[in-house]
C-alpha cells in the first residue's frame, strides 16, 4: 500500500501551502487574534483565487458543482489549509467554500430546493444540533428532546447544547426522539427554521475556543412541518452517526497542519536561540522534544491517510476514521505543549500562535466524540469480530 | 495585533450591534466627535459576548454612545487593563464612564 503523495498531489500541496504562506499569514498580522473572519475585501479576493485555481467547494459533491478532489488529496489539503492562526477552526477563513451541512446532499428535492441549494449559494447557512444537556457522547440515550406529532406538524420540547453557530444560522438539523420505546431506532431528524415560534438561542456558551462559538437552545412547542423530516422516522439516528464517522477524517488533519506548524516554528526558534552559550537546538532536551514531535505528527499523518484511502476506496473505515481522530488529537495537543515549552516565554504570548492553538486544540480530544468513545467505536469493532 | 484600539469607528446603531459577533472581547464607545467615553469588555459571563455587552452600553449610555469599536480577543481582562492604562497614558484621565469604576492596582503604561 502506497500511501506517498503522487505528482499531482504533490503540487496541489505546494500550491496550497503557498496560498497560506503567501496570501493568508500575512493578513494576520492585522487582524483580531481570536479573530475568525478577513476583512470582506481580502474575503471576495481570495475566494476568487481559489475559484481560479479550481479549488472552491472543496467538500461539494462534483454533481453538484464541486471540484472533483478525492478524499485523500482533500486530506493533504485540509493540512496544509489550517497552517496559520486561525486555521484550527477557521481554515484559510473559509475562502476555499464549504459545503454547508452534508447531510442535506441526502435530502429529498423539495428539502433541497428551500434548503441545500441556498446553501451552496451562499445565502442560507445552518447549525447541526445534536447534543443535549443531557448527553452528547452517547446521543442514542442521551436524546430527551421529544417530537410529537400534532396534524401535518411535529412539535418539539427539549434543549440542545454546545451547537456552533446555531445564533446567526437561518436554519438547522436538529434530533428529537420520536419513540421513546425504542432507543436509537426512536430518533428522527428534522430540519428546523431559526424564525420559527418556539426556536430559542438561549445564551452563548463561552469556552476556550475563539472561533464558531457553542450556544444553547431551546425548543419550546416548536412546530415542524412534516415536510422537514430528513430522512425517514425513527431512522435519524443513522445520519448522525454517519455525519460523525466521516468528519473524523478532515478533523484529525486540521490537529495534524497545526501540529507540523508548530513543530516548524519549534524547530526554526531551536536553532536560533540562544541559552548558556548555545543554542536550543543542542541541549538533548530540546532535541528529544523535537523527536517526539515528530512521531506524534508522522505516525498522525499516516494513521490519517490510512483513513482516508479506505474511505476513498469506498471500503468500510469506522476503525481507522476514530483511530485517526484519537491519535492526532492527542498526539496535536502533545506537539502544540512541546512547541510552547521549547518557546519559553514567548510561547504563551498573543505575538505567537501557539497559545491559540494551546487552547483550541484541547478541545478536539472532546469534539466530534471523545477520545474515550474513540477507543469505544474500536474496542467494538475488534473485539466484536469486524476488524478489516 | 496593534497596541492601542485604532480600527475604524463602527454607527453605535441596532442594526449595527445585531450583527456583532459573539464572541468575548474588549471595545471602545465614543460621542460623536469621537472622544472614548468608555472603556470595556465582554467576559465570560456575558450571555451573548460583544454584542449584548455592547447592546448593554447603548442602553446605559443612550445618545452620548455615538460609536463604537471592538477586538475579539478571549484575554479581554488584560487587555482591557492594557486599553485603560493606553488611554489614561494619551490623555491624563480613565474615560468619563469609567472613572467611578476602575479595576483595583491598576498599572501605568508609557
Amino acid at each position: 500500500m502506497d500511501l506517498e503523495p503522487s505528482e499531482e498531489q504533490r503540487m496541489i500541496v505546494a500550491t496550497v501551502r503557498r496560498f497560506v504562506r503567501e496570501e493568508i499569514v500575512p493578513l494576520e498580522a492585522d487582524l483580531d487574534p481570536d479573530g475568525t473572519a478577513l476583512e470582506p475585501d481580502d474575503h471576495d479576493r481570495l475566494v476568487a483565487q481559489t475559484k481560479q485555481m479550481g479549488f472552491f467547494g472543496l467538500d461539494i459533491p462534483v454533481q453538484y458543482g464541486g471540484p472533483d478532489i478525492d478524499i485523500v488529496t482533500r486530506t493533504l489539503m485540509a493540512i496544509e489549509m489550517s497552517q496559520h492562526r486561525a486555521g484550527l477552526y477557521t481554515p484559510c477563513y473559509g475562502v476555499f467554500g464549504g459545503a454547508g451541512l452534508a447531510q442535506l446532499f441526502e435530502a429529498n428535492e423539495d428539502q433541497k430546493q428551500r434548503y441545500l441549494y441556498p446553501t451552496l449559494r451562499g445565502e442560507k447557512h445552518g447549525f447541526f444540533g445534536l447534543t443535549e444537556p443531557s448527553g452528547g457522547s452517547d446521543p442514542a440515550r442521551a436524546i430527551q428532546t421529544t417530537a410529537v406529532k400534532d396534524g401535518d406538524d411535529w412539535v418539539l420540547n427539549g434543549a440542545k447544547i454546545f451547537i456552533s453557530g446555531a445564533d446567526t444560522a437561518d436554519f438547522g438539523i436538529t434530533f428529537a426522539r420520536t419513540d421513546s420505546s425504542r432507543g436509537r431506532e426512536g430518533i428522527t431528524c428534522f430540519i428546523v427554521d431559526t424564525d420559527a415560534p418556539g426556536f430559542h438561542v438561549r445564551r452563548i456558551v463561552h469556552t476556550l475556543r475563539s472561533t464558531s462559538y457553542a450556544t444553547e437552545l431551546q425548543y419550546d412547542n416548536l412546530r415542524v412541518p412534516a415536510a422537514n423530516v430528513l430522512g425517514e422516522v425513527n431512522k435519524g439516528f443513522a445520519i448522525a452517526n454517519d455525519r460523525l464517522s466521516r468528519q473524523r477524517i478532515p478533523y484529525s488533519a486540521a490537529c495534524i497542519g497545526v501540529a507540523a506548524k508548530a513543530q516548524e516554528m519549534a524547530i526554526a526558534y531551536a536553532n536560533q536561540r540562544e541559552t548558556f552559550g548555545d543554542i536550543l537546538a543542542s541541549r538533548q532536551a530540546i532535541q528529544w522534544m523535537i523527536v517526539d514531535n515528530e512521531i506524534d505528527i508522522r505516525t498522525s499523518r499516516w494513521i490519517t491517510l490510512a483513513a482516508a484511502d479506505k474511505a476513498n476506496r469506498n471500503l468500510p473505515f469506522r476503525t481507522e476514521a476514530a483511530m485517526a481522530k484519537l491519535v492526532s488529537t492527542e498526539a496535536g495537543g502533545r506537539v502544540v505543549d512541546r512547541a510552547m515549552q521549547i518557546h519559553g516565554g514567548y510561547g504563551m504570548t498573543k505575538d505567537l500562535p501557539l497559545e491559540r492553538w494551546y487552547r483550541e486544540i484541547r478541545i478536539r480530544r472532546i469534539g466530534e466524540g471523545p477520545s474515550e468513545v474513540q477507543r469505544l467505536i474500536m474496542a467494538r469493532d475488534l473485539l466484536g469480530g469486524s476488524f478489516h | 495585533m496593534k497596541l492601542r484600539l485604532e480600527k475604524p469607528w463602527l454607527p453605535m446603531t441596532a442594526e449595527t450591534l445585531a450583527k456583532l459577533p459573539g464572541q468575548l472581547g474588549v471595545y471602545q464607545v465614543a460621542d460623536s466627535e469621537g472622544q472614548v467615553i468608555k472603556i470595556g469588555f465582554a467576559g465570560g459571563k456575558s450571555l451573548f459576548g460583544l454584542r449584548s455587552a455592547l447592546q448593554g452600553e447603548a442602553n446605559v449610555l443612550g445618545s452620548r454612545a455615538a460609536k463604537f469599536r471592538y477586538e475579539v480577543n478571549m484575554q479581554y481582562q488584560s487587555r482591557y487593563r492594557e486599553l485603560l492604562m493606553l488611554h489614561i497614558a494619551d490623555n491624563g484621565s480613565a474615560p468619563e464612564f469609567n472613572r467611578d469604576s476602575l479595576p483595583s492596582r491598576l498599572g501605568r503604561i508609557g
